[in-house]
């Protein structure tokens, strides 16, 4: 297994490729747990399995750190166009509940008539070949024996090259695929019919290892300018991708819906995405439905499309997903970075966790979306039958009947046309003689075995797919482009240990500022980048901007490149708090009964630090023995010192939030002041905390000790003890 | 060619608005087989050199051998036999092993041959 301090290693994952076998093929589901599944004391409705490893939500460790997981798959798309920095950031998204990885392809494949091979660098994505295939399945099978859960590997059966892609898949272990011969037809301009006839070989030989479909229509929804008005065609381009699946061989159960809600705020959007919905899960009811997130709106602010998700994932919650997609938020600002890909992982676990049996909480208003549901339906059976009317379905793509941005029947005359006999492979389907024969399994159509024969691949001994002995390897072919070359800045980084930052590969310089700058947007962004040359940093460019008023403030985020690296071994990390043994403190206290009085100070009502410090549930001081009195939130400095002395306390515990106008600093100096004026700062043990305290700044202060943020009671505990052998010397 | 037409639902619906849901949900997935149907025969019938080479490549050639056979098959109108079938007939009418007869074939040998012994074409298998 992958140790957990150990970074992957690409060059590992390289050695040996040649013989590497997938582990399994297929799609996996999540393993459901039942309804009211107890995890800390709070009762689940749609949870699965736990994993080995894993990293829980932000707010996990006020509920001892548990990291339940959602019953949906939940999806991940990376592909940076280095497959190499992809499976470092596929082990993180694991890690946060990554259990579907899509591997987006390099811009322009889809138009490649055949394989690539090697591993030469994408844009947008990775060159789907074989050696990139199987080395990130085999980093994948690596990832998932250290989270303890399958991950299925996805990437798209589509373009010219459908066919070949699918046996490619199937032999190297990729669990999902994105298949629809209506995309390519839509969106890639590749010709109707060689879209459908080899849309049926791909589709017969992904049912052969059980691989899940993912559909097209919701392109529909991202390329109409009006995308609410497609709702009745999404209906119908779903419904004709699965016809046609099913026909084929596919079970209805690995098929799913690739689904947007169609609009966002500030539209009205639960009236149209809830009943579409709604509608759409009635219809296909037989089938599986991948929630996708709207990306048709999302614009360059991170907050605007996490917002979209959430809600995105309302409606998921509300009606069924069986995949929940996650789309980075900063896609609408470059090509996804490593952070965004688990914000994105996180926004979807959250809100599905959040809204855990929420169905059974409501109850839907019939008499409202019933009337609604019906029309909607009854739109998509008014276009199929014009379809029909016109001759069928190249008929209707060639009048344009598709992508129209008028809702249905209504019609704009915007679609987008296809002609039958056009577009990329336009003329290249022949026609099969009476004589053709091929000699391999799980081939789609007419098949004219000879007498005898009982397995179409007796002749050849046995197809790749049954035989995997014959598949034939080949490493690469570019010299210039090939990730041995990519890898060898990271292998002398590591060799010499070099950091520098990255947002997408291996040290690759990319950071972020954050900037408000009080002015118009213009001046704004003028001296947002001289500030970032003036700091040192190069290409810097402005990647997002919020005008917060038109001349008062404008908000920016910046990237731009660190011109440096940093040498490992000559950075000081500040010293680990030297901690006593949880049975050295309870016998030292038992010994020498020691009693606090803590609170929060000034005007802070923030008490959740100070409690989880004190609290014995909380793993606090409580659980150790020692005795306290809890005076509170905003206490003012001098009752702490009249309370300790009352009480008897040896310590006195002061917590502080809030900094604005340094008011933490010189309330904690009025205490030491204070101390020292009644006599009593030496016989008194003076701690404080808080997110913003540091030990150096609350020695400062007039204090023993200052402790920040990820504090636990068992480091206060330490400190008192030793502190107060110190006095007893 | 494209269609502008106003929202016509309500008077184009009549015919639909009396059905249960039940029958509605029926007639949408009868309409769905009607328009996939033809599309199916088409392919039951038809192959491609995509398809050829996803043949080619489960009988155990690599993408190079694969792409070169199916472009010569293209060029002497040969792809309807089937490409996996023409490697498999050639390696017979020659008694060469697979692997030699896949190599001449990738490498532009044996294709007159080819076109003799299926003597350019044979009927049309499509249904």
């Amino acid at each position: 297994m992958l140790p957990v301090n150990e970074k992957l290693k690409v060059e590992e994952i390289l050695k040996d490729l040649q013989h590497y076998a997938p582990r399994r093929k297929g799609w996996t589901w999540r393993k459901k747990l039942p309804k009211g599944t107890r995890v800390d004391g709070f009762q689940y409705d749609q949870i699965s399995e736990p994993l080995k490893n894993s990293i829980g939500l932000p707010a996990a460790h006020f509920f001892e750190n548990i990291d339940p997981q959602p019953d949906p798959v939940i999806t991940s798309e990376i592909a940076s166009g280095r497959f190499e920095d992809d499976i470092r950031r596929m082990r993180m998204a694991a890690w946060h509940g990554a259990d579907h990885i899509m591997v987006i392809r390099t811009l322009g494949q889809s138009h490649i008539d055949g394989l690539i091979e090697g591993t030469p660098e994408g844009i947008g994505g990775i060159p789907i070949t074989r050696k990139q295939l199987r080395a990130t399945r085999k980093a994948l099978d690596a990832i998932e024996e250290e989270v303890g859960r399958p991950i299925n590997f996805h990437s798209y059966i589509s373009g010219v090259a459908g066919p070949e892609i699918a046996v490619l898949f199937a032999e190297e272990g990729v669990n999902g695929a994105h298949q629809d011969p209506q995309y390519n037809v839509l969106y890639r301009g590749i010709n109707p019919v060689r879209s459908f006839v080899d849309a049926a070989a791909a589709k017969k030989i992904m049912a052969s290892v059980d691989m899940l479909q993912i559909d097209g229509a919701h392109n529909a929804n991202a390329s109409a300018k009006r995308a609410w008005k497609v709702m009745p065609e999404l209906l119908v381009q779903h419904a004709i991708n699965c016809a046609f699946s099913v026909k084929v061989g596919m079970k209805k159960d690995l098929i799913a819906l690739s689904t947007v809600p169609p609009v966002v705020s500030p539209a009205p959007e639960f009236k149209l995405n809830f009943i579409y919905a709604i509608t759409l899960r009635e219809l296909f009811k037989d089938y599986r439905f991948r929630a996708q997130m709207n990306t048709r709106y999302i614009e360059s602010d991170l907050m605007d499309a996490t917002r979209i998700h959430v809600l995105d994932t309302l409606i998921s919650r509300l009606t069924k997903a069986d995949i929940q997609s996650t789309i980075t938020p900063d896609e609408g600002r470059n090509v996804p970075w490593h952070v965004n890909s688990i914000r994105g992982i996180e926004t979807a676990k959250h809100a599905l966790l959040a809204l855990d049996g929420i169905k059974d909480l409501l109850q839907i208003n019939e008499e409202v979306v019933r009337p609604k549901i019906r029309e909607l339906k009854m739109r998509a059976i008014l276009m199929m039958e014009e379809i029909l009317e016109a001759g069928g379905y190249f008929e209707a793509a060639e009048r344009g009947f598709f992508v129209d941005n008028g809702q249905y029947p209504e019609r704009n005359g915007d679609g987008i046309a296809r002609p039958k006999d056009g577009g990329i492979g336009a003329g290249t389907v022949v026609p099969r003689d009476a004589e053709y024969f091929a000699p391999v399994c799980e081939h789609f159509g007419y098949n004219n075995l000879p007498e005898g024969i009982k397995s179409p691949d007796e002749l050849i001994g046995g197809c790749t797919l049954h035989n995997r002995s014959k598949i034939k390897y080949i490493d690469e072919l570019d010299e210039s482009d090939n990730v041995n070359l990519r890898i060898a800045q990271q292998l002398e980084d590591r060799e010499k240990g070099l950091i520098s930052p990255e947002v997408e590969w291996w040290g690759d310089g990319w950071v972020q500022l954050d900037l408000t700058i009080p002015d118009d947007p213009d001046h704004a962004e003028a001296a947002a980048l001289e500030i970032a040359k003036r700091m040192g940093f190069v290409e810097a460019a402005v990647i997002s901007k919020t005008i917060l008023h038109p001349i008062e403030g404008t908000y920016l985020e910046l990237k731009a490149k660190v011109p440096f690296k940093i040498e490992r071994d000559s950075l000081k990390l500040p010293e680990k708090p030297d901690l006593l043994t949880e049975e050295e403190i309870v016998s030292f206290v038992e010994g020498h009964p020691m009693r606090v009085v803590a609170g929060t100070v000034g005007n802070d009502e923030h008490s959740v630090g100070i409690r989880e410090i004190l609290d014995i549930k909380h793993g606090g001081i409580e659980k150790f023995g020692f005795k306290y009195t809890y005076l509170g939130t905003s206490v003012p400095p001098e009752k702490f010192i009249d309370a300790a002395i009352e009480t008897g306390a040896e310590a006195v515990l002061i917590s502080t939030i809030i900094t604005h106008n340094e008011v933490h600093v010189s309330n904690l100096t009025k205490i030491s002041q204070l101390a020292i004026e009644k006599g009593v700062r030496d016989k008194l043990i003076f701690i404080s905390g808080g997110t913003q305290i540091t030990n150096d700044l609350a020695v400062s202060c007039g204090m023993d000790a200052g402790f920040g943020r990820g504090t636990k009671g068992i480091h206060v505990a330490s400190f008192l003890v030793k502190k107060k052998r110190e006095l007893l010397r | 060619m494209s269609i502008q037409r106003t929202d016509d639902f309500e008077k184009r619906s009549l015919h639909l608005q009396n059905l249960s849901d039940e029958d509605l949900d029926s007639r949408f997935w009868e309409l769905a087989d009607k328009i996939v149907e033809p599309l199916i025969e088409l392919a039951e019938g038809n192959t491609s050199p995509s398809i050829e080479r996803s043949v080619l490549l489960r009988m155990g050639l690599d993408s190079f051998q694969a792409g070169a056979i199916v472009a010569k098959a293209v060029e002497f109108g040969l792809l309807g036999k089937g490409a996996g079938n023409l490697v498999l007939s050639y390696a017979k009418k020659t008694s060469q092993p697979l692997e030699k007869a896949v190599e001449d074939l990738a490498t532009g040998k044996g294709w007159e041959e080819l076109v003799t012994f299926f003597r350019g074409g044979g009927e049309c298998a499509a249904r």
